[in-house]
């Protein structure tokens, strides 16, 4: 009710001029970013402004989703993913005019793997206990060798920075198209261009073409939304279906749905041997035959129509149709089917007694699901569900629960039944997954920390998830992880619902857009992009 | 009791029945989802139309009225009660139980209730039917929200034992109990009343809030609160402006009751 006053309080204001600068893109962060230090990012306002000012050795292009040279113009991987060979750009430098060489090179993997820094970006390098080698093997070539082989070691430097091993001013001296000119807690981060960025585009001009990105801090999506409208934003990121509708009513050529994003929302059981549950529960829960019956009884193509209003594909597995090469095309989302979903589930001893489903015991199939409180997009799919299952005679008692308890609950001291949450994947490659799959992981969520896989199933998708992470060989990889994909879809440990799209607005002002699936799926090339020139003026 | 009064009663009147029939009156379950009609505008098969999740909102209306017309007053009886136990005793008895009760409210209000909300909620059974979780909320509310009339009852009380008739009454020898039952307690009514009637819509708007928090009305149970939640989004308000109808009939009651019960005593000061 507040947020509703202070958007109509916002809306009745007066109009007031916002004069900005020429060639000034502004979004908004949902927060205040917590680090610049490129090394120590966690959340995603950091990693906006990494993207935007670091200079990285190879980038993952977000449009084409390959790896293209930028700092470095070549570079090899051998010793089975242990060791990665880079042939530097020359004549390049830091925005404070610092030059860039091959000790830059080796400094920032030096302090990426640094005990003592705690580096999350360099967590994916370390697969083994041991110390990074690392040194200049020419003037404009370098090397690194990790302790152990590292999956997709390449594509892992599109979330390293480098940092200057001689400037004075360390982190803030950067490679990227833009550097921080100015921060004020709780208000904005302004982002200059870098007058030393090294790309030119095709006629010889230098690149951004951006003067400055200006990222207004602001958590209230009402009044970004308000905002965009007014003129005073160029882009809103991550809108959702409902504020997505809203605005396409209104400025249908602002609105981008650029297809299904790597997000995923999902349900799952569990099967946590000491779990706080009655023994019958825990033998539905354990049973694949219950499980899958569960997912082929949720109406996915409602959960698309109702809930995301059609901005979202029903979901196949843990690979969303994003992901274009490790995407399992054989495999299709369970048809909904509640007459065969009963029949499969009296295959596993459950039967109806009057408007009830019973187990053979004679215990009522009813469960609880958790999920957060205050998403209403998950409160919505809770209300569909719950609607889906009582059709088959499923009493589902729907809890939403602030985070912390959630998470305490599936994670600590696992007193759940089952939930329902979203699933953020950053990366495309299966190595990305690995701390989901394999069975000794914490995040293999249903189950975690096995100490011996305590199903077949599981110890299959061990041992493929380990071949394919070993194997530097793409394809052979990818029939892996097809394999793991198809276990997944028939032991069904995780329900995949839906894939959300990636929806987003943008400004008729700012050119040469062209919207990727995967983040940030605006401004992926903001270098590239421009606004209209002069100075404008908006009521 | 005045024309006004009487009008008020039969209002009131009709809506306790609409909602104890609302079986009756609507056609729909107020759990059952219309899939291939969200969102639609009043028919005559939906008056009110439907939520977007395809359900009647006549029909959840109904059930809703019911449930917070029920619940919240009954919140607020037992907060009111509370207070007048307490800030009444402190004002009448004075001396240390006053300080203490003092204390004790100005303590109750200092402390972030939102947590112990928050643990109650992650402390209740998974398996917790809808139904008993809106009465552990309503039982929460009126367990939580004595404190403020509790202050307001014991300035009230304080000043009623220093007027002139209770001095000349305790000097003529009427006994303390009675002192209370017929002197004290019939001219702290209006100020009974008057906290009775502000808290139920401040319970009703709190149940709504406490959603946000996991506490509240479960699906696919009804309230005016979980309505209420829908004028969020206000554009959709204005494209649908009988969503307006909750809050409308919170406003209507509310204002019937209060006038129902208007007295002519003058409040104490």
């Amino acid at each position: 009710m507040l947020r509703t006053l202070l958007a109509l309080a916002l809306a009745a204001a007066p109009a007031v001029t916002v004069a900005r600068a020429a060639g000034e893109l502004r979004f908004t962060l949902r927060s205040d970013p917590k680090t610049f230090n490129p090394l120590l990012v966690e959340e995603e306002p950091s990693e906006t402004i990494r993207y935007l000012t670091g200079g990285v050795l190879i980038r993952l292009n977000r449009y084409t989703q390959e790896l293209e040279g930028e700092l470095a113009s070549k570079w090899k991987v051998s010793e089975n993913g242990r060791r990665i060979d880079f042939e530097l750009r020359r004549n390049l430098q830091f925005s404070d005019g610092t030059p860039f060489t091959c000790e830059d090179v080796a400094f920032t993997v030096r302090q990426l793997m640094d005990p003592a820094l705690h580096s999350p970006t360099g967590d994916a390098f370390r697969s083994a206990p041991g110390e990074v080698e690392t040194k200049c093997t020419g003037p404009a070539s370098a090397m690194a060798r990790f302790p152990g082989p590292v999956a997709a070691l390449a594509a892992q430097f599109d979330q390293v920075a480098v940092l200057s091993a001689h400037s004075a001013h360390k982190e803030a001296a950067v490679l990227g198209p833009f550097v921080v000119a100015d921060y004020k807690p709780g208000s904005y981060v302004l982002l200059r261009r870098n007058p030393n960025y090294w790309k030119r585009d095709a006629n010889g001009r230098q690149l951004p073409y951006l003067d400055s990105i200006r990222l207004e801090i602001q958590q209230n999506r009402e009044l970004e939304l308000l905002r965009f409208r007014r003129g005073e934003l160029d882009i809103v990121n991550r809108l959702d279906p409902e504020m997505y509708d809203r605005l396409s009513k209104d400025l249908p050529h602002s609105v981008v749905d650029a297809g299904p994003s790597l997000d995923m929302e999902l349900v799952f059981f569990n099967q946590v041997s000491s779990a706080p549950l009655p023994d019958y529960k825990r033998r539905w829960f354990r049973s694949t035959e219950f499980r899958r019956a569960i997912s082929e009884a949720i109406h996915r193509d409602d959960l698309v129509r109702i809930v995301y209003r059609g901005h979202a594909r029903p979901a196949v597995g843990p690979v969303s149709a994003a992901n274009h090469f490790w995407l399992n095309a054989a495999l299709k989302p369970p048809v909904y089917e509640p007459s065969g979903t009963l029949a499969r589930l009296q295959r596993d001893g459950f039967h109806r007694a009057g408007d009830s489903l019973v187990d053979r015991d004679g215990h009522k199939v009813e469960f609880s699901m958790i999920s957060n409180a205050g998403n209403k997009l998950h409160e919505r799919m809770l209300a569909l569900i719950q609607q889906d299952l009582a059709k088959l005679g499923i009493q589902l008692n729907v809890v939403t629960l602030d985070f912390p308890s959630l998470i305490e609950r599936i994670s600590r001291s696992f007193n759940y039944e089952s939930v329902l949450m979203a699933l953020t994947n950053v990366g495309l490659d299966p190595n990305d997954q690995m701390n989901i799959w394999l069975s000794s992981a914490a995040n293999h969520q249903w189950n975690p920390n096995q100490k011996a896989p305590e199903t077949p199933w599981e110890a299959e998708i061990d041992k493929l998830m380990q071949a394919q992470t070993a194997s530097q060989d793409a394809n052979k990889r990818k029939g892996y992880f097809d394999k793991v994909q198809q276990i997944v879809s028939e032991q069904a440990p995780m329900i995949f619902l839906v894939n959300p799209d990636a929806l987003s607005a943008v400004s008729a002002n700012l050119k040469n857009v062209t919207p990727a699936l995967l983040h940030p799926q605006i401004f992926w090339n903001a270098e590239r992009l421009s606004v209209g020139t002069g100075l404008v003026s908006q009521k | 009791m005045t024309r006004a009064q009487k009008t008020a009663l039969v209002v009131l009147g009709v809506v306790t029945l609409a909602s104890l029939a609302a079986g009756w009156l609507s056609t729909s379950s107020y759990s059952e989802q219309f899939r291939d009609a969200i969102s639609a505008p009043p028919s005559s098969r939906f008056p009110l139309g439907t939520d977007e999740l395809g359900r009647d909102r006549f029909a959840r209306l109904l059930y809703g009225t019911r449930i917070s017309l029920l619940l919240a007053p009954a919140a607020a009886l037992l907060s009111t009660l509370i207070a007048a136990l307490l800030g009444g005793s402190a004002g009448y008895l004075g001396g240390r139980w006053e300080r203490m009760v003092t204390s004790g409210i100005d303590l109750f209000l200092s402390l972030p209730w939102l947590f112990l909300l928050l643990a109650v909620r992650a402390l209740l059974p998974l398996n917790t039917s809808p139904f008993t979780s809106v009465l552990i909320t309503f039982l929460l509310l009126g367990c939580l929200g004595w404190a403020t009339p509790a202050r307001i009852i014991r300035a009230g009380t304080r000043t009623l034992v220093h007027a002139d008739y209770l001095v000349q009454a305790r000097a003529s020898g009427v006994a303390p109990a009675r002192l209370f039952w017929q002197h004290l307690l019939p001219n702290l009514r209006p100020i009974l009343l008057a906290q009775f009637w502000v808290s139920v819509p401040v319970f009703i708007l709190s149940e709504a809030n406490l959603g946000l928090l996991g506490l509240g009305v479960s699906e696919p149970l009804p309230s005016w609160g979980a309505m209420l939640r829908e004028l969020e989004n206000y554009t959709a308000v204005l494209q649908n402006p009988w969503m307006l109808t909750p809050a409308i009939l919170l406003v209507v009651v509310v204002s019937l009751l209060q006038l129902l019960l208007r007295t002519e005593d003058p409040i104490p000061c």
